[in-house]
């Protein structure tokens, strides 16, 4: 055996006892755990296709259990007691709920002069209403006429802020897609551009709410306004982002094949960007959403939020927690339908679904 | 032309490139120089680089790495400037891209977006047809490599020697005078290479195209070209301009003969001079788990 190869015969005479041999644990590991990536915690890779629905069913049921369990279960918080029977407590009412400790000193001081002790149950603070109080509250909520007439109904708010959102979404876009497209495409126009408008993202958009109001008065001018000024500057930056994101090679491959700068643009650069470009508006209205409820109190408080405000000040936090999940509700589904329709818009995408969901398959070819 | 070349070649060989010689010069570079900017300074990427290529000839370019054969190849096609330097093609001065050099890349850049009908028509629209006209056209260059049934997919669809293909078709159907390939079948595993290599040249001998071809891969060059222009690396310049003995029409079976083999062996020699071997003692004892005594 020639000499280099001592090192190895030297590990070859206690290879039966692996800790002997100083890779010994690595070759274990080798053999057993690195394999066994696969099942549904693995580390990367796709989620098999049946657990993905109930981890999507998980994800609401979690927060919702504990949400119940903190609710329905009285010895893991409720820190209140609710007044049923008042008693000898003269300053008590039914309904009213107070802290435990105060309850039982009023209790025992009652009792002492010879009254009636009150009789009360453990309660949570009013602003936490149970799930089935809120559930009830999402429909009832619809139902209940304003208390003042000619004040607007909920499905009335609902609307009134969704059309807020859309103008303001979509003069945003109207005017930030193309703005950023130019500077992604165009590195002049980037750097004339990029540098005000990243100056101009942090500049709160609340706070240019009291200007707004002076310039555009008190109705939906300003709130549109809020929710552009909270938007645009971001959308400029990522669609040019995006946009600089497009293989470069592409644009080489067009250029041999005879493209005029224009035509880059308008025929490699936009369409390779689109549906990228299509994700990133998603996002962008998620963050038109978070911009509403500042936006309504400016002027006159109007839409879902004067809505919330209006139940917070009857104290009807059931319906407030109402209106809130119907801010959620209503932005998950435009959502989902935006990424339905996407998946139809970019057939070349590999997860494309066709355009025609329900268009007949095409019969199998039989052999003759 | 080196002396053992001349030994190596086959009968009629040397009349056919003769009359290569005599045809026109589509591709000429005259002093071809680039000089990067880096923040180490200035790099000299190729230097005095001079060659001319003739009609319908086929010329491969080869070198070891970091010899500037891709930096030639962006040249040619007008995706880089020269620092210093000339281009001709087909008597006419050019600088930037133009539909008069068609170039097929490695990593097939198909526009995702479009099928595979739209593509090959892409140039076409550029060069200012309408689309139904071009459409027509491209399917033509379609059938030429033999992908009509796949007209209407998309590239992510296709493997990776059909996209090459439609590359091809897609730099062809501009009708350029030369066409640029730079290591175009890098990426595609053996056989379909082999494929690749003869369907190349099927299509090189049924059109009017002068093919200017990158490659890393020696048998690849002497199989495909007429000449092969061998370059030093660092800076790259012209070692040899080295005509290929082999006679066509080129088949596999060539790739035993003696002239394959000669011309192989002498561009292998320029390429890498012969060095001193590592010393296998020479490397760090390295600690390895035997898999069993039986390992020689």
């Amino acid at each position: 055996m020639p000499p280099r190869w001592t090192a190895i015969s030297e590990s070859v005479s206690r290879r039966d006892d692996p800790s002997n041999s100083p890779l010994g644990g690595y070759l274990a590991m080798t053999s057993k755990s690195v394999k066994t990536g696969s099942g549904l915690f693995r580390v990367q890779g796709e989620v098999p296709a049946g657990a993905r629905r109930w981890l999507a069913i998980l994800s609401f049921a979690i927060p919702i259990a504990v949400w119940a369990v903190v609710s329905y279960v009285p010895f893991v918080w409720h820190p209140l007691i609710e007044v049923i029977e008042p008693g000898g407590v003269s300053w008590f009412q039914s309904g009213m709920r107070i802290e435990r400790a105060q309850f039982e000193k009023a209790s025992a001081q009652a009792t002492k002069i010879g009254g009636k002790a009150p009789v009360g149950v453990r309660a949570n603070p009013v602003f936490l209403p149970a799930p089935h109080e809120v559930a009830r509250s999402v429909f009832t909520s619809f139902t209940t006429p304003p208390r003042f007439d000619g004040e607007p109904w909920l499905h009335q708010n609902l609307l009134h802020s969704m059309r807020v959102i859309f103008w303001g979404f979509f003069l945003s876009s109207l005017i930030g897609i193309p703005l950023g497209i130019a500077c992604g495409a165009i590195p002049a126009f980037a750097r004339l551009s990029e540098p005000f408008i990243d100056f101009f993202r942090y500049l709160p958009a609340p706070a240019f709410g009291a200007l707004c109001v002076a310039v555009m008065g008190i109705n939906d001018a300003p709130k549109i306004a809020i929710i552009f000024i909270g938007t645009f500057f971001q959308q400029v930056l990522v669609v040019a982002n995006t946009v600089r994101r497009v293989d470069p090679s592409l644009v080489e491959a067009a250029q041999t094949l005879g493209a005029k700068p224009f035509k880059l643009v308008t025929r490699v650069i936009v369409p390779a960007s689109v549906a990228d470009l299509y994700s990133d508006q998603r996002v962008l209205l998620g963050w038109a959403w978070t911009y509403l409820i500042v936006a309504e109190l400016i002027g006159t408080s109007t839409g879902i939020t004067y809505f919330i405000n209006l139940q917070a000040k009857y104290r009807a936090y059931d319906n407030v927690m109402a209106a809130i999940l119907l801010i959620g509700i209503v932005g998950v589904t435009c959502d989902l339908v935006l990424a339905w329709v996407g998946k139809r818009l970019f057939p070349w995408r590999k997860d494309a679904v066709s355009m025609r969901p329900f268009a007949k398959r095409r019969p199998k070819a039989v052999a003759a | 032309m080196s002396r053992k070349m001349s030994e190596a070649m086959e009968p009629g060989n040397l009349e056919r490139l003769a009359r290569i010689d005599a045809r026109d010069v589509v591709l000429d570079v005259q002093n071809l120089s680039k000089v990067f900017q880096s923040n180490e300074g200035p790099v000299e990427a190729l230097r005095d680089v001079s060659f001319r290529v003739h009609r319908r000839e086929f010329l491969c370019v080869i070198g070891a790495s970091g010899c500037g054969k891709s930096t030639l190849a962006r040249i040619l096609a007008g995706l880089d400037d020269p620092t210093s330097g000339t281009l001709e093609v087909a008597g006419r001065k050019v600088s930037g891209p133009g539909p008069d050099r068609g170039m097929v890349f490695q990593g097939y850049t198909l526009f995702p977006w479009l099928t595979i009908l739209r593509n090959v028509a892409f140039g076409l629209e550029m060069c200012g047809m309408s689309r139904s006209s071009a459409e027509i056209e491209a399917r033509e260059w379609i059938s030429l490599v033999g992908l009509e049934k796949f007209e209407k997919s998309y590239p992510h669809q296709l493997s990776g020697g059909m996209k090459q293909r439609v590359a091809i078709a897609r730099a062809l159907a501009n009708k350029p005078r030369v066409l640029l390939m730079d290591e175009p079948f890098g990426a595609l595993d053996a056989q379909t290479r082999a494929q690749m290599q003869a369907h190349l040249l099927q299509i090189w001998k049924n059109i009017d195209i002068t093919i200017v071809f990158i490659t890393h891969d020696l048998d690849e060059a002497v199989y495909l070209a007429d000449r092969i222009l061998v370059l030093d690396p660092r800076p790259g310049r012209v070692r040899e301009m080295v005509d290929v003995p082999v006679s066509r029409p080129r088949t596999p079976a060539q790739i035993h003969g003696e002239a394959f083999r000669a011309a192989r062996e002498h561009i292998d020699h320029l390429i890498h001079p012969p060095e001193p071997a590592v010393k296998i003692e020479a490397l760090p004892m390295v600690r390895l788990i035997p898999v069993g005594d039986d390992v020689e």
